[in-house]
């Protein structure tokens, strides 16, 4: 496999975008927050969206508390003349603004107010994907209007499939633009008693069950929120193939991230696929905590040493060969995990960072990371 | 103190813990070690991952019960997998009388909106399932019987493989969910019965964990919150330990710094031909190593200290399946998981 040099990709002026992707728990937003850093304090403006930091890392970049803005990082090297800024997604918050800017006060006050888009807004499945979509695009927009930064390092929302932040906001936007939701609303667009006429016996049967079952005050209020949100966004799945397009842009750079385990690889694997066929431009892997073997003495090797010098006496050394043993076995594990990744993804470039002793929860702890990550 | 920490007999056990800790694995071992001679234990599964079927290699599960494995001691595990949307259709033919036009739903995606919009409503429906398998008596495993409420239960016991740490607050949480959509009707009706049966001292929840940081920390914050919501914590399983073995020779290694001069002297008298690089690189394991062994054991004493009873299953490294989950379960038996 080639070698994926992050450092020069953060470092061509023409990257203004670069996404951390990858199953949940391989470590995306550490990866984020280390590529983010280390670009700040080699001379570019960046800012970094967040999805769900670890509490700790969350507390080294100065996101003490959730509000949706972005603020400068205390103790980046600046002297590159860069800088470093850093936010928390916040998709309630985000979803309100994008209703309060696009609607007339009155109509927004009505949908901020409906308890359906309460709903949708705080706790619907892609609404969080959605959402950090619709963040990126203001962030960008900003930077374009005020000059603000040149580079913006986003990490996407946790979940099983890496795929799930480009599949979510269109599948909640085809959802929203779904029939039976556009049947349903029917009769308040139409302005009352003609859509509901030309339901057709099935579906006046379906909806008169859900509103036995949910309520008809339920449906008013699921009908309501459709129509209001159809003038601020014009369709929910229009804006969400616009937002997709953002990532194909040129200056987009995806960073695929996986652990070395079969799981999380094999998920990686998908997603490159996955950008290939939609031309989404891919920067490489990375191999996050990979175990590495210090010493150059095999598993088996050093557990018979042990065995052999433990009969002579010397528990102590014994124990500390069993301990390379246990490691360097891990170590085997991940090299033939790489092994099999490569020989399946011969053209992929990727880079490997180790497997640190304590977790990152500083910015000196970023660095080391970084320095990994930009060095091939 | 039992092995869950509680006085009563608990019959509904729900497995929750961060992502990747291996919940579907403990799920399924505890469901295994529960399942004592002539007894009945059923594996509910809800995210439609096939989780259960893949960890102990059957079929994939459908929406009807079926066995999937045997208990430690001869007992019969059963699967199922729970899916909103049958559940919904299951309801309205039960309660609608609705008959074939379940299928007419599906087609008009009314299914997909009433279980994925309205809020709340797939988790009353999916613990619409849960409680009528909890509840369900033997006398209505035959058809046309009604079933008393001194009629044995159909299932001794009944393990819930639940949505992770993150979700599961809010997937427990029935009611505060529907709050502001059904104020009345069926759905709140039953949101209520499952909100009892969930608060009830039959029901219980264990939290696995890893001892690393993050799982560790999610662990403590959910026994807090799932206190605080009222609902029993069970045991905190911490799931893929060192054996006993490791530990000691991790204890031995900690006792002192190792000496390069005697490491190298050692290593060359059993034939290891040695450089300066390897013998720092051994001194550099052995140092990497005590500094995770200190952070697991300070991890190990934080979960002990949240009071809840502690149950450590060692790490396979041959990965899971049947035979892993007959292990993990025999360790639970060991350390005194049965059912009454």
């Amino acid at each position: 496999m080639p070698d994926l040099d992050l450092g020069a990709v953060l470092a061509d002026p023409a990257t203004s975008v670069v996404v951390c992707c990858g199953s949940g728990g391989v470590g995306k937003t550490t990866t984020a927050a280390a590529l983010a850093l280390h670009a700040a304090e080699q001379g570019r403006r960046v800012v970094v969206l967040t999805i769900d930091p670890a509490r700790r890392l969350a507390q080294a970049l100065g996101l003490t508390e959730l509000d949706n803005t972005p603020r400068p990082v205390v103790g980046v090297d600046t002297s590159a003349g860069g800088s470093l800024d850093a936010m928390m997604l916040d998709m309630k918050r985000t979803f309100d603004e994008v209703v309060l800017t696009h609607a007339e006060p009155e109509t927004a006050q009505q949908i901020l107010d409906n308890p359906v888009y309460q709903a949708v807004s705080s706790s619907f499945a892609g609404t969080q994907e959605y959402m950090a979509m619709e963040r990126l695009g203001q962030l960008r927009a900003q930077a374009q209007a005020e000059d603000s930064w040149d580079l913006i390092v986003v990490d996407t929302p946790p979940s099983r499939s890496a795929l799930d932040f480009l599949d979510a906001p269109q599948r909640l936007g085809s959802f929203l633009d779904g029939r039976f939701i556009r049947l349903v609303s029917a009769p308040a667009r139409a302005g009352g008693r003609v859509g509901a006429r030309a339901l057709g016996v099935g579906m006046s049967l379906a909806a008169s069950t859900l509103g036995k079952l949910l309520g008809k005050q339920f449906l008013l209020d699921v009908s309501t929120f459709v129509a209001a949100m159809d003038t601020v966004f014009g369709g929910f799945r229009a804006r969400a193939d616009e937002t997709y397009r953002l990532l194909q842009a040129p200056g987009t750079r995806f960073v695929v991230v996986a652990a070395p385990e079969r799981d999380a690889l094999r998920e990686a694997g998908f997603f490159v696929h996955r950008l290939a066929r939609d031309r989404m431009p891919l920067a490489g892997l990375v191999l996050n905590r990979v175990a590495v073997s210090r010493a150059r003495i095999s598993a088996d090797r050093a557990r018979d040493a042990a065995e052999s010098i433990e009969e002579s006496g010397d528990p102590h050394t014994a124990a500390v060969l069993r301990a390379h043993a246990d490691h360097a076995e891990v170590a085997a594990r991940h090299r033939r995990l790489i092994r099999d990744t490569a020989a399946a993804y011969p053209k992929l470039a990727t880079v490997q960072v180790p497997l640190a002793g304590a977790d990152i929860a500083d910015l000196p702890a970023l660095r080391r990371v970084a320095e990994s990550l930009s060095t091939p | 103190m039992t092995w869950h920490g509680v006085t009563t007999d608990p019959r509904l056990h729900i497995v929750t813990g961060k992502g990747g800790t291996g919940k579907t694995t403990v799920a399924a071992s505890l469901a295994t070690a529960l399942a004592q001679e002539g007894q009945r234990v059923l594996l509910v599964e809800t995210e439609e991952r096939q989780g259960i079927s893949q960890v102990l290699d059957v079929a994939p599960l459908g929406t009807q019960e079926e066995e999937v494995a045997a208990g430690l001691d001869g007992g019969q595990v059963w699967g199922l997998s729970i899916e909103a949307g049958a559940a919904l259709v299951e309801y309205l033919r039960l309660f609608y009388r609705l008959g074939r036009a379940g299928d007419l739903l599906h087609k008009m995606g009314a299914i997909e909106f009433a279980t994925t919009i309205a809020p709340g409503v797939r988790d009353v429906l999916i613990g619409g399932k849960i409680y009528e398998s909890v509840r369900r008596t033997t006398a209505g495993r035959a058809p046309g019987r009604r079933s008393r409420s001194e009629d044995p239960p159909a299932y001794d016991a009944v393990v819930l493989d639940a949505p992770p740490t993150g979700r599961v607050g809010r997937f427990l949480d029935v009611t505060g969910q529907l709050a502001d959509l059904a104020r009345v009707g069926p759905i709140r009706h039953q949101a209520d019965a499952i909100h009892q049966l969930l608060h009830s001292d039959t029901t219980l929840v264990h939290l696995v964990t890893l001892l690393e940081q993050l799982p560790v920390q999610e662990t403590l914050d959910a026994v807090e919150s799932l206190t605080s919501e009222g609902l029993q914590v069970g045991a905190l399983i911490v799931n893929q330990a060192r054996d006993a073995g490791v530990r000691a020779s991790l204890d031995l290694v900690a006792e002192q710094a190792p000496d390069p001069a005697r490491l190298a002297e050692q290593l060359e008298s059993v034939g290891i031909r040695t450089s300066a690089a390897m013998i720092s690189g051994l001194e550099q394991t052995a140092a990497e190593a005590v500094q995770r062994r200190d952070l697991e054991a300070s991890l190990e004493d934080a979960v002990v200290a949240a009071g809840r009873p502690v149950l450590v299953l060692p790490h396979l490294p041959e990965g899971v399946g049947p035979d892993a989950v007959r292990r993990l379960a025999a360790e639970l038996a060991a350390q005194g998981v049965a059912s009454a």
